[in-house]
Parts: C-alpha cells; sequence; structure tokens
C-alpha cells in the first residue's frame, strides 16, 4: 500500500495541477464565450460576408481535432508559453461549440418579441443587450454546462504540450514510483469526477436562480 | 393633420398587396380598418412603422417624412404604439419591466420616471394586481392588455393594433376591447385593424374598407352599415355580421 502513502503526501502536488486545470477551464471557457457569442451574434445578425466568414472559420475550428490544433498553437512561432498556448487552441475549438450553443438559443427567442421591440424604437445594439442576451443565457445555460464539464476533461490535453496540470503530476507520479500506472490513473479519473460534479452542480443552482416562468426547466 | 399616408405600394414575391393607398389620420381619432383577409391590412400597418418598408409612396406623421432616407426610423417608432395579434411580450421580464422597458430603454427616463409611467399605465389597464407577474402566467386577454400597457408607456402620439382580438379566445375579447374603448374615450388617436364589428360600429370615428390592396371605401359607421356605395363592402359586412 506504499502507493496510496504517495498519493497522499503528492497531494500538494495534485492540488496544484488542480489549481492549473481550473486556471485553464477558465481561461478556455472565457476566450470561448467571448469568440462564441460574437460568432453566434455574427451569424444570426450580420450581413451576408460577415456570415459567411464567421461561418466558415466556425466550421474550420470545429473541424480540427483539438490535439492537433494545440500542437500547430504551440508551435506557431510567437514563443507562446505551454499555458497561453493551451488556452488560445483549447478555447478557440470551445469557441465554434459554444458559438452554436448561443445560436440556437438565440434562434429559439419568439422573433415576435424582436420585432417588437423594433417597433418600440429600440435600436439593434439594445436589443440584443436587454433582449436577447438574458434570454439566450436562460435557453443555453444547461447544454453550456454540458461544454463546460467536457472542457474540464479536455483540460487534460494541455498536457502534451507540458502544462502541469493533473495529468501531468500523476504521470511525474508514475515514472518515480516505477508502475502504478492503474491505481494513479484512477486517483486522477476521482479528481475529474469530483471536479466535474462541483462545476455542474454550481451551475445547475445558478440556471435555477434565473429561471422565470416562460422558460423550460432542466429534468434532473 | 397627424399621419398622412400617400400612394403606398408594397409586393411580395412579384404579388402586389398594397396598391396605392392614401388616406390622412386626424389626432384624437378612431379609424378602423377592415376588409377581408389577404387584403392587405396587416401589411399596410407594419408599412406604417416601416417594421416592413413600403416600395413606394409616402408617410408623414406631423411633418416628418418617415419614407425619407434620412428619417430617425427608431425616433419615429417610439411615437407610434404597435399592438400585435399575438402580444409579442418580452417573457423574461415581469409585467411591470415589460411595461417600463420603453420609457427606461427608448425614451431614457429615469428608473423612478419609468416605474411611475409603467404603473400609471398598468393601473389604465387594470392589471395592477399582476405587476409582478410573467407573461407566461397571464391569460391572453390580460396578455393583451398589458402589451397596450407597454405601448402607452412610450407616450405615443397614435397606437396601431394589428388585430388585437383575433388570438384570444372569444370570452377574453371584451376585456381588451372595453381597454380600447376606454382609450378612444380618452382622445388617444386609434388604428385598428380588426374583424370586431360591433367595435368598429360603437367606437370608430371611421371605417375604412380594404379589398386587394385598395381602399374601396371609407365613411362613418353609420354610412358604412347602412348604406356602402360598394356591393363588396355589402358582402363582406352581411357575411360578418351573420357570424356574430
Amino acid at each position: 500500500m506504499e502507493i496510496v502513502h504517495t498519493l497522499i503526501g503528492e497531494l500538494p502536488q495534485f492540488g496544484k495541477g488542480v489549481l492549473v486545470a481550473v486556471e485553464l477551464l477558465i481561461g478556455i471557457m472565457s476566450l470561448g464565450m467571448v469568440l462564441g457569442l460574437i460568432f453566434a451574434t455574427a451569424e444570426v445578425f450580420g450581413s451576408w460576408p460577415v456570415r459567411l466568414i464567421v461561418g466558415c472559420i466556425r466550421k474550420l475550428l470545429w473541424a480540427v481535432p483539438q490535439l492537433v490544433l494545440l500542437s500547430i498553437v504551440f508551435y506557431l512561432p510567437f514563443n507562446l508559453s505551454p499555458m497561453v498556448a493551451a488556452i488560445c487552441a483549447l478555447g478557440l475549438c470551445s469557441a465554434a461549440f459554444q458559438s452554436q450553443i448561443f445560436r440556437g438559443a438565440i434562434l429559439s427567442i419568439q422573433s415576435g418579441q424582436l420585432e417588437a421591440a423594433k417597433a418600440m424604437g429600440l435600436g439593434k445594439f439594445k436589443t440584443i443587450i436587454y433582449i436577447v442576451i438574458p434570454q439566450m443565457v436562460r435557453f443555453s445555460i444547461g447544454s453550456w454546462t454540458n461544454e463546460l464539464a467536457s472542457e474540464l476533461k479536455d483540460t487534460s490535453l494541455a498536457y502534451v504540450v507540458g502544462v502541469m496540470e493533473i495529468m501531468r503530476q500523476g504521470k511525474s507520479i508514475i515514472s518515480y514510483t516505477f508502475g502504478n500506472s492503474l491505481v494513479v490513473y484512477f486517483f486522477i479519473a476521482c479528481i475529474y469526477f469530483c471536479m466535474t460534479r462541483m462545476g455542474t452542480s454550481i451551475f445547475y443552482r445558478i440556471e435555477d436562480k434565473l429561471w422565470v416562468p416562460g422558460f423550460k426547466k432542466r429534468k434532473d | 393633420m397627424l399621419l398622412k399616408v400617400d400612394n403606398l405600394h408594397k409586393s411580395f414575391d412579384g404579388i402586389k398587396i398594397l396598391n396605392g393607398i392614401s388616406f390622412d389620420l386626424k389626432k384624437g381619432e378612431v379609424t378602423v380598418v377592415i376588409g377581408p383577409s389577404g387584403s392587405g391590412k396587416s401589411t399596410m400597418l407594419r408599412c406604417l412603422n416601416c417594421l416592413t418598408p413600403p416600395e413606394e409612396g409616402q408617410i408623414w406623421l406631423e411633418d416628418v417624412e418617415l419614407t425619407s432616407s434620412e428619417a430617425d426610423m427608431n425616433d419615429a417608432r417610439s411615437k407610434m404604439g404597435f399592438v400585435f395579434q399575438d402580444f409579442n411580450l418580452f417573457t423574461h421580464l415581469t409585467v411591470l419591466d415589460n411595461v417600463r422597458f420603453g420609457p427606461l430603454r427608448v425614451n431614457g427616463k429615469s428608473k423612478k420616471e419609468a416605474t411611475d409611467i409603467a404603473l400609471e399605465e398598468i393601473e389604465r389597464v387594470g392589471m395592477i394586481d399582476k405587476v409582478d407577474a410573467y407573461p407566461a402566467q397571464l391569460s391572453g386577454g390580460q396578455k393583451q392588455r398589458i402589451s397596450i400597457a407597454r405601448a402607452l408607456a412610450l407616450k405615443p402620439q397614435l397606437i396601431m393594433f394589428d388585430e388585437p382580438t383575433s388570438a384570444l379566445d372569444p370570452e377574453l375579447t371584451n376585456e381588451v376591447l372595453a381597454v380600447m374603448s376606454a382609450l378612444a374615450k380618452d382622445g388617444m388617436t386609434l388604428l385598428v385593424v380588426t374583424h370586431e364589428m360591433g367595435f368598429a360600429r360603437s367606437v370608430a370615428d371611421r371605417i375604412i374598407f380594404l379589398d386587394q390592396g385598395v381602399i374601396l371605401e371609407k365613411g362613418t359607421p353609420d354610412k358604412m352599415f347602412t348604406e356602402p356605395e360598394h356591393e363588396r363592402t355589402r358582402t363582406f359586412l352581411k357575411m360578418l355580421s351573420q357570424l356574430d
């Protein structure tokens, strides 16, 4: 049972790994959200050249595997640190997914409400801020939480460019304890499981807080 | 003249919907637009605030030409209330927030002023006990009354109604028509597309009969209901009165 002692002794290292993973996740989801929102509003409300360009970028990002994009961004001649490269690459991929979540949510808003806003003399920008986004958030938060869970797991990909996240910490333990791979990986799996549960339960709570009559409720 | 419309034309996919519509609205006047479905009533209303821009013709709101390319359309729209058939209330906002939305976000009033205006208009449509409800918790008639309050809160110069009772169960239409009649009594300028002949007869100052994209006939309710000039007007009114 020496490995258990080792794991306990290494908990601070895993703790650091968890913090790095959370940093990555926040970076990826924030970048993905900002770009995703821009993509989604551009694809719904933009003129046709804007829609075309944004559509192409989004499809490209969607089609390339995260690992491939991560390697490309990392080896770009900008000398990006592993952390920055990972956030950029995975954030871009996430933007493609998040834009589709947001786009679907925007299209769920009854078009009559946008017309009503127009008929009141509300400009396009204010309509997006006051009518589209508040409803979009409520329509999309469920799927967005799924994307959060999925991205949390994908932070482990950052391991390949050398970010000291949870997988990387696990690998180093495996290498100096000569084996015990299965136990260590199982332990890592537990860490991810706990993080995912915690993350989703926070966002489910936010979803419940934001709910108003007239919107669907998530089924537990 | 509050609103002047001259020679309005509009087609969709090559089919002519409006074929030279001209009329005026005087301040404080109630004008009801009737006509068979497909005659262009809703399109005409939507052309007036350019929700559907007309292809040809001119519209003036007082001395501002809305059809000119320099017109500030948002400003004009805020002066022309619009009540939709299917209400189109903002689902994520309470009754109070729906009604104060216009003064707050369009007219740039302070929150306090906007709230005062909103409460006054909600009171006027008899919904003060529902200020904190969401649209999903209201009946169709209540929703439509709130959407009238929302239009009123902008302090418009006229309000247009696009078949405001057509989406309602018959027992709910009266509460909406009562609110509209009260507005008429208060001197609000109304332009109403409707099939409610009882309302047209008792509240309208003038009735416009639209058929195949043209105004076939207009006149006082008395004249239109008792001695219409055109056979088509007579047939249409007769058909509707049989339904009543």
